[in-house]
């Protein structure tokens, strides 16, 4: 494709998988700066109960804080009809919900079946139809899950199905511990492209096994043009000790520009986004770009 | 996506999962679990078999700070030699004073064991680096040049034009003593010190090795800056001038782009990658930053891919812990770094 938009999922996505609890004002400056690369996605926080997922207890806090560029969508978690409400009354103007091609997965995650996780999101879905909210929809495991090993191209397809049906205006197929390769991702692909439009799919490549950005390459080759990343790399895997996670939105960047591909993304700015939250978290950056550059 | 109980570690499912991505088993057998990826390398005009060129030992060590003894270099090359790997190089004859690493390069090169079916190349920048490997048992060598004036100068202080002419001697003595010989281009991609490189420049430099005998010619993304769109153009305009069977790619991770790059290669039919193991190596044009890619991801991914390479990726795994714990260092894998966080071995 000629251009791809990158979805930033760091401040969600990444810090939830960060140990350590960040203070408010920084995940706002983070998001702020976020704003100045050129993103028009990051992903805010999550509307979640403290309880799962104390990262994220500030989330009323950091949406009514950050400073909203026109242009630039912020999209947040909301598990269910009580998050949503939550995140609308906090400001929010897009929603994303997490579905996962692993009937396991979503029993350990989210503590029910997926028919019973597709139906809590009907209703968040019928709310935002009336309240004129988009939705983005999470497939999680699609290739391969911690429980259930290997899951079928056809799964993925089907779940990928109900929740564009549902009214999911894009679906971001996530490879949750990292295992995909190019060979699985094309075939996962070719599944699902035949129930969504590929103009309606993302993906969310983990980078645990270093096959994020082989994996991502494969999907643009199939037409995909939306991917998500987390800068520097934030977010370990919670299923692999000390393994990485998301996939660094620098190296991304640094990809899709030595392919000519157009971002609209500031690759200088991204990387000082990323010293400013490493440093603020006291650690190193998992983009190697960034490993690169920076030492000179 | 929040609290995940840790006792995943102990999943089997998980653990059946790593397995069969990782491809325990007889490394010459298709993968067990899916006779469907095997038949997709065929269909999707992928190489159905890829020579994988272990760089670890030389490559690697040379760039890593602290001196490795003799022993430990010994010990890896042989646990390398167990793996399936049908390629590993072994060590520089260069002076002593230039690469201080490769200084015990006699002792090396005599005391691995030699696994028929395996070759053990070394490098020889010179007629007498050759006629000193040759002493030494030596039944494979290596010259390497590179696409860029300026790197050339400053590496090896002298021209292009210079050191083909030294490679020529190499090449003839070579050839007299039917002694395969390996050419390496450097900068193939990008140099530290001319910036971009013309893909016209790599395929001259390419094809004088190829003319002089080489039975293969590595293309080496030296600074690991480049990206899918530049291998293919590079790619593209060498296989204007060297048939493809001798063609091989040698990718660095210094900006994470080796996979896609080597995948990109791949796609265009190159059927021989050079890797290292534990991604040792760093890169000494970047402080900090990593150099080689990790053969163990690279593994990873052609065996995810259904394309058959030989190689057992636990024994590489272990060889890289053996070599990491030596080193007192971690391991640039990330499957190794994934896969023995969680216990998975």
């Amino acid at each position: 494709p000629k251009r791809v938009k990158v979805v930033e999922v760091g401040p969600r996505d990444g810090l939830q998988n960060e140990k350590n609890i960040v203070p408010t004002p920084v995940k706002i400056n983070l998001i702020n700066m976020l704003s100045e690369t050129g993103l028009q996605v990051i992903e805010a926080t999550s509307f979640v109960s403290p309880k799962w997922v104390p990262q994220m207890a500030d989330h009323t806090e950091v949406m009514q804080g950050i400073h909203k560029l026109p242009g630039v969508s912020y999209p947040v978690l909301t598990p269910n009809l009580k998050g949503f409400q939550a995140a609308v009354a906090a400001g929010a103007k897009e929603v994303s919900i997490f579905g996962a091609a692993s009937e396991l997965f979503t029993k350990k995650n989210i503590n029910c079946s997926i028919e019973e996780s597709l139906e809590r999101f009907s209703e968040v879905m019928t709310a935002a139809r009336a309240a004129s909210i988009p939705v983005r929809g999470y497939v999680s495991c699609v290739l391969g899950c911690p429980y259930e090993g290997k899951i079928p191209a056809a799964k993925v397809a089907e779940v990928s199905k109900k929740m564009y049906s549902m009214g999911c205006y894009e679906i971001s197929l996530g490879d949750t511990i990292g295992v995909g390769t190019p060979g699985s991702m094309k075939e996962m692909l070719t599944a699902v492209m035949k129930e969504v439009p590929v103009g309606a799919l993302a993906v969310h490549c983990h980078d645990t096994y270093g096959q994020a950005l082989a994996n991502i390459l494969v999907a643009l080759q199939m037409g995909v043009s939306v991917v998500d990343a987390s800068v520097a790399g934030l977010g370990g895997c919670p299923y692999a000790q000390g393994a990485s996670g998301n996939v660094a939105t620098e190296d991304l960047v640094y990809m899709l520009n030595g392919l000519g591909i157009h971002t609209g993304v500031d690759l200088q700015k991204l990387m000082d986004t990323g010293t400013f939250i490493c440093n603020a978290l006291n650690r190193r950056t998992n983009s190697k770009v960034s490993q690169a550059c920076c030492r000179l | 996506m929040g609290a995940v109980p840790s006792a995943l570690k102990h999943c089997l499912s998980y653990q059946h999962l790593l397995k069969e991505q990782l491809w325990i088993g007889e490394p010459a057998a298709p993968p067990p679990a899916a006779p469907h990826p095997w038949q997709e390398s065929q269909a999707s005009g992928l190489p159905e078999y890829i020579k994988i060129v272990e760089v670890g030992p030389r490559d690697g060590l040379q760039n890593e700070k602290v001196i490795v003894p003799t022993e430990i270099k010994i010990e890896l090359i042989n646990q390398l030699s167990k793996t399936g790997l049908p390629a590993i190089e072994v060590t520089s004859f260069v002076s002593s004073k230039w690469v201080p690493q490769m200084a015990d390069h006699k002792e090396v090169m005599r005391g691995i064991e030699r696994h028929p079916g395996v070759q053990y190349p070394v490098l020889t920048p010179n007629l007498q680096g050759f006629h000193s490997a040759i002493a030494a048992g030596a039944t494979e060598v290596s010259v390497f040049g590179a696409a860029s004036e300026a790197f050339s100068k400053r590496n090896i202080n002298c021209s292009i034009e210079e050191s083909i002419e030294k490679f020529e001697e190499v090449a003839k003595s070579a050839r007299n003593m039917n002694i395969p010989v390996r050419g390496y281009v450097s900068c193939a991609l990008g140099c530290p010190y001319e910036g971009n490189i013309t893909p016209t420049k790599v395929a001259e430099v390419s094809k004088r090795l190829y003319s002089m005998g080489c039975y293969e010619i590595s293309l080496g993304d030296t600074i690991g800056v480049g990206t899918p769109g530049s291998m293919k153009r590079m790619l593209e305009a060498v296989m204007k001038e060297i048939p493809l069977s001798a063609l091989a790619v040698h990718c660095h991770d210094t900006y994470g782009q080796a996979l896609a790059n080597i995948l990109t290669a791949i796609q265009m039919g190159v059927a021989v990658v050079d890797s290292s193991v534990a991604g040792l190596g760093g890169c000494p044009y970047a402080r900090g930053a990593t150099g080689n890619v990790a053969t163990e991801d690279v593994i990873y991914m052609l065996n995810g891919l259904g394309i058959n390479t030989g190689v057992n990726l636990y024994k590489v795994m272990e060889a890289g812990d053996f070599i990491c714990t030596a080193l007192n260092k971690t391991t640039n894998s990330k499957v190794a770094q994934a896969s023995f966080g969680t216990g998975a071995i």
